[in-house]
């Protein structure tokens, strides 16, 4: 442990030294995240910005999965070696909101370098994820997505479904999975990737239920949990009645479980709208539908919460540097940009600008469900339960919400006991990591 | 007395040393000593405030529950790779041994695996077994088994095991091998001569006269599935399901790198530190007594 966090201050002292000064143009680093086709993005934008103009150099580097980007920038703050732009995932909001000191708003960066500030023109639902509850904005949008349903429309016409017409409400989504079991269209009915963040944040979030007090920790970092309603209870047995009869098949704790929709095991699926590029290079025949809900909660469907990453800048460098920053920031916030982003990743605009305009080109109207993760984000004004969820430690919190979700799918303890051990767990990691 | 070797210079076998002396000293007792440091403190992930807590750290790990329970998987873990992977080489290189045309292919196959990264073992098997995606797991599920790694406990377990055994196979083949060839011919040869069936020749002559051989591979192997297996554990369970294939070095991983609980982590790797050199003590304290150097 020890050893890693050194060759991370090592080579993060190392990067320093290879990028010192003797050239005119300012170097701005930007630790990154983003594998594949993504990663192809991130080097586009920068060589774009690059050659765009002359002052600022922005160069890129790959540093692992996301918790892994996260702790280099950490380990990289500990040995006073940071760079200017780090992408931390959205679970990692918490832990960087907590440490004041160590990184700049990004809302006091806009307004550098003579350019002006305004906020109305972000997405409200990304931007207030990502904002200090005085409404400050901390960090820069740059990958979100939200989480929607896809089915393979070929397994529902096998399954005697009506394929142009996916199940809006889950007591519809689980008939439909039950009838493709039955039926013997396919080995399981329903799958989701990441139970955690689809299956219970952006659950409590789009059925307008409470996760935690303190408006879900956007208010205050003392939170108590409370996903152990009823509804919530309600619903998670509703799972884990699935699972006992094979109708709902587990795939892992991320996205593991798209190859099972991919494969064609599995006729029904909820999965982040970035994931979508897979299934379109699969060459399936699927179709796209907002999340389902419970009709008899009140306020159900509200809003879903966003998922991704955005660009923190950490503090501590040169107002030149900051400067580029700014400039960098105003470049990917332009509306070809941002629209050209969301139309090859799947992830969502920042801007409502970029949004009016893929709209406006008929986007939505060739590539129908693509325009879902939007609406659903932006339906309705938020409420106290759908504005975000921030702790400061959610990446453990979501590890024992996965430990007591996997006992409950392998049949050791119902949806109460999970939940209420998850909320109990949760709850004295929480003070734990608030030194109490 | 043994024989000593004297230098002229005072200061050259000094000086021959520090080499060795300078990397223990970087790769293991400044870490060491950071972690010791680290263990008595309680500090943000940023390192912006940290106090003085005192043994709070371990008093918090050692009621932990779920240390407990990593304790135990760690037991489990780390007697059965031992087991499979020792009993298993030996049982290939008493084959090998017997093997007169081609035998330097047969070990030069059996080796292969040793060179394989943990990570790389991991994924191997995980591509294997995976249920969403393996061969194996497709196969096995064919013939009505309910395989399932991602939920079931036991089954991801021995899935682990099978693969960290997997791996050190090789290594103690190697040793074996060698062990083997080290015995005089002329022994077994007598013991035949004397009636000695095969089975009895190995249990009265080879397996004694191996003992140096199996005592040094079994401290080898229990360092092994204590501390290099953790790229297979992260590899193709991920501690999970639940918490049932959590070894106590992946949990100081979580505990530092996923959880961002730096002292509590290193709390954790005081004690692992404890627990492995109390085990290499005893080890050489009782078990080598009854190893036979011949």
């Amino acid at each position: 442990m020890i050893l890693r966090s050194t060759t991370a201050a090592l080579s993060a002292g190392f990067l320093a030294f290879s990028v010192a000064p003797s050239m005119a143009v300012t170097e701005i680093s930007w630790w990154h995240a983003m594998t594949g086709a993504n990663n192809e993005v991130v080097e586009t934008l920068s060589k774009e910005f690059n050659e765009s103009q002359s002052e600022y150099k922005v160069t890129p580097v790959f540093k692992g999965t996301y918790p892994e980007t996260l702790n280099a920038g950490i380990a990289a703050f500990r040995a006073n070696q940071t760079p200017h732009i780090i992408q931390v995932f959205d679970v990692g909001t918490g832990v960087m909101m907590a440490a004041e000191g160590a990184v700049k708003p990004v809302a006091e960066i806009l307004s550098m370098g003579g350019g002006t500030f305004d906020k109305s023109q972000y997405l409200p639902g990304i931007v207030s994820y990502y904002s200090r509850p005085d409404g400050t904005m901390l960090s820069f949008p740059y990958n979100s997505s939200s989480p929607i349903l896809y089915y393979n429309k070929d397994i529902f016409e096998k399954a005697g479904l009506d394929a142009s017409n996916p199940p809006k409400t889950w007591p519809e989504v689980f008939e439909a999975a039950r009838a493709i079991k039955s039926s013997g269209a396919a080995a399981c009915g329903y799958t989701s990737t990441w139970l955690t963040w689809i299956g219970l944040e952006n659950f409590s979030a789009w059925n307008n239920l409470q996760y935690g007090t303190n408006e879900n920790g956007l208010a205050g970092t003392d939170v108590e949990l409370t996903f152990n309603s009823e509804a919530h209870v309600r619903h998670f047995q509703n799972i884990a009645d699935l699972a006992k009869d094979e109708v709902f098949r587990y795939g892992g704790r991320t996205s593991e479980a798209k190859q099972l929709f991919l494969s064609g095991e599995c006729g029904i699926m909820t999965e982040s709208s970035g994931g979508l590029g897979d299934i379109v290079k699969a060459g399936m025949n699927y179709g796209i539908g907002q999340m389902p809900y419970y009709p008899d909660l009140e306020g159900a469907p509200q809003n879903t919460i966003p998922g991704g990453a955005s660009l923190w800048v950490f503090g501590g460098h040169d107002e030149a540097e900051y400067e580029g920053v700014a400039a960098f920031f105003q470049f990917l916030s332009q509306v070809e940009i941002q629209q050209r982003l969301h139309q090859v990743s799947g992830y969502l605009p920042v801007t409502l600008a970029a949004y009016e305009a893929t709209k406006a080109s008929g986007f939505y109207d060739e590539n129908p469900g693509r325009e879902t993760p939007i609406t659903q984000m932006m339906g309705k004004e938020p409420t106290a339960n759908s504005k975000g969820i921030r702790l400061i430690n959610m990446p453990q919190v979501r590890d024992i919400q996965n430990e007591e979700f996997e006992k409950m799918l392998a049949g050791q303890q119902t949806a109460k006991q999970a939940l209420d051990n998850a909320v109990e767990r949760g709850n004295a990691a929480i003070q734990e990591a608030l030194g109490n | 007395m043994s024989p000593r070797v004297v230098f002229p210079n005072r200061m050259l076998p000094y000086l021959l040393l520090a080499p060795q002396l300078a990397i223990t000293l970087v790769f293991f007792y400044w870490p060491a000593s950071q972690a010791l440091y680290q263990s008595v403190l309680r500090e943000d992930p940023f390192g912006l405030a940290s106090r003085y807590v005192g043994l709070d750290n371990f008093r918090r790990v050692l009621a932990d529950p779920n240390y407990i329970n990593s304790i135990e998987v760690t037991a489990i873990f780390s007697v059965a790779t031992a087991a499979l992977a020792m009993s298993t080489a030996l049982l290939l290189a008493v084959m090998a041994d017997k093997v007169i045309r081609g035998r330097g292919i047969y070990r030069t196959l059996m080796i292969w695996p040793y060179a394989v990264a943990p990570a790389i073992a991991g994924m191997l098997w995980l591509f294997m077994f995976n249920p969403t995606m393996g061969t194996f797991a497709y196969m096995l599920r064919a013939t009505g088994y309910n395989w399932d790694p991602l939920l079931n406990g036991p089954q991801a377990m021995t899935l682990v095991i099978a693969a960290a055994a997997w791996k050190q196979i090789s290594y103690n083949f190697l040793f074996f091998v060698a062990g083997l060839q080290a015995i005089p011919k002329t022994l077994i040869e007598a013991a035949a001569i004397d009636g000695a069936g095969e089975t009895k020749r190995f249990w009265t002559i080879v397996f004694p006269l191996l003992a140096p051989t199996t005592f040094f591979l079994l401290v080898v192997n229990t360092v092994y599935a204590f501390f290099d297996t953790f790229g297979i554990i992260h590899a193709v369970t991920g501690g999970g399901p639940g918490k049932s294939t959590e070894t106590l070095v992946y949990k100081v991983y979580n505990d530092g790198f996923v959880n961002l609980l730096f002292g509590s982590s290193a709390a954790q790797s005081v004690i692992l530190m404890v627990i492995v050199i109390a085990m290499t003590a005893v080890q050489f304290r009782y078990v080598e007594k009854k190893v036979h150097y011949g």
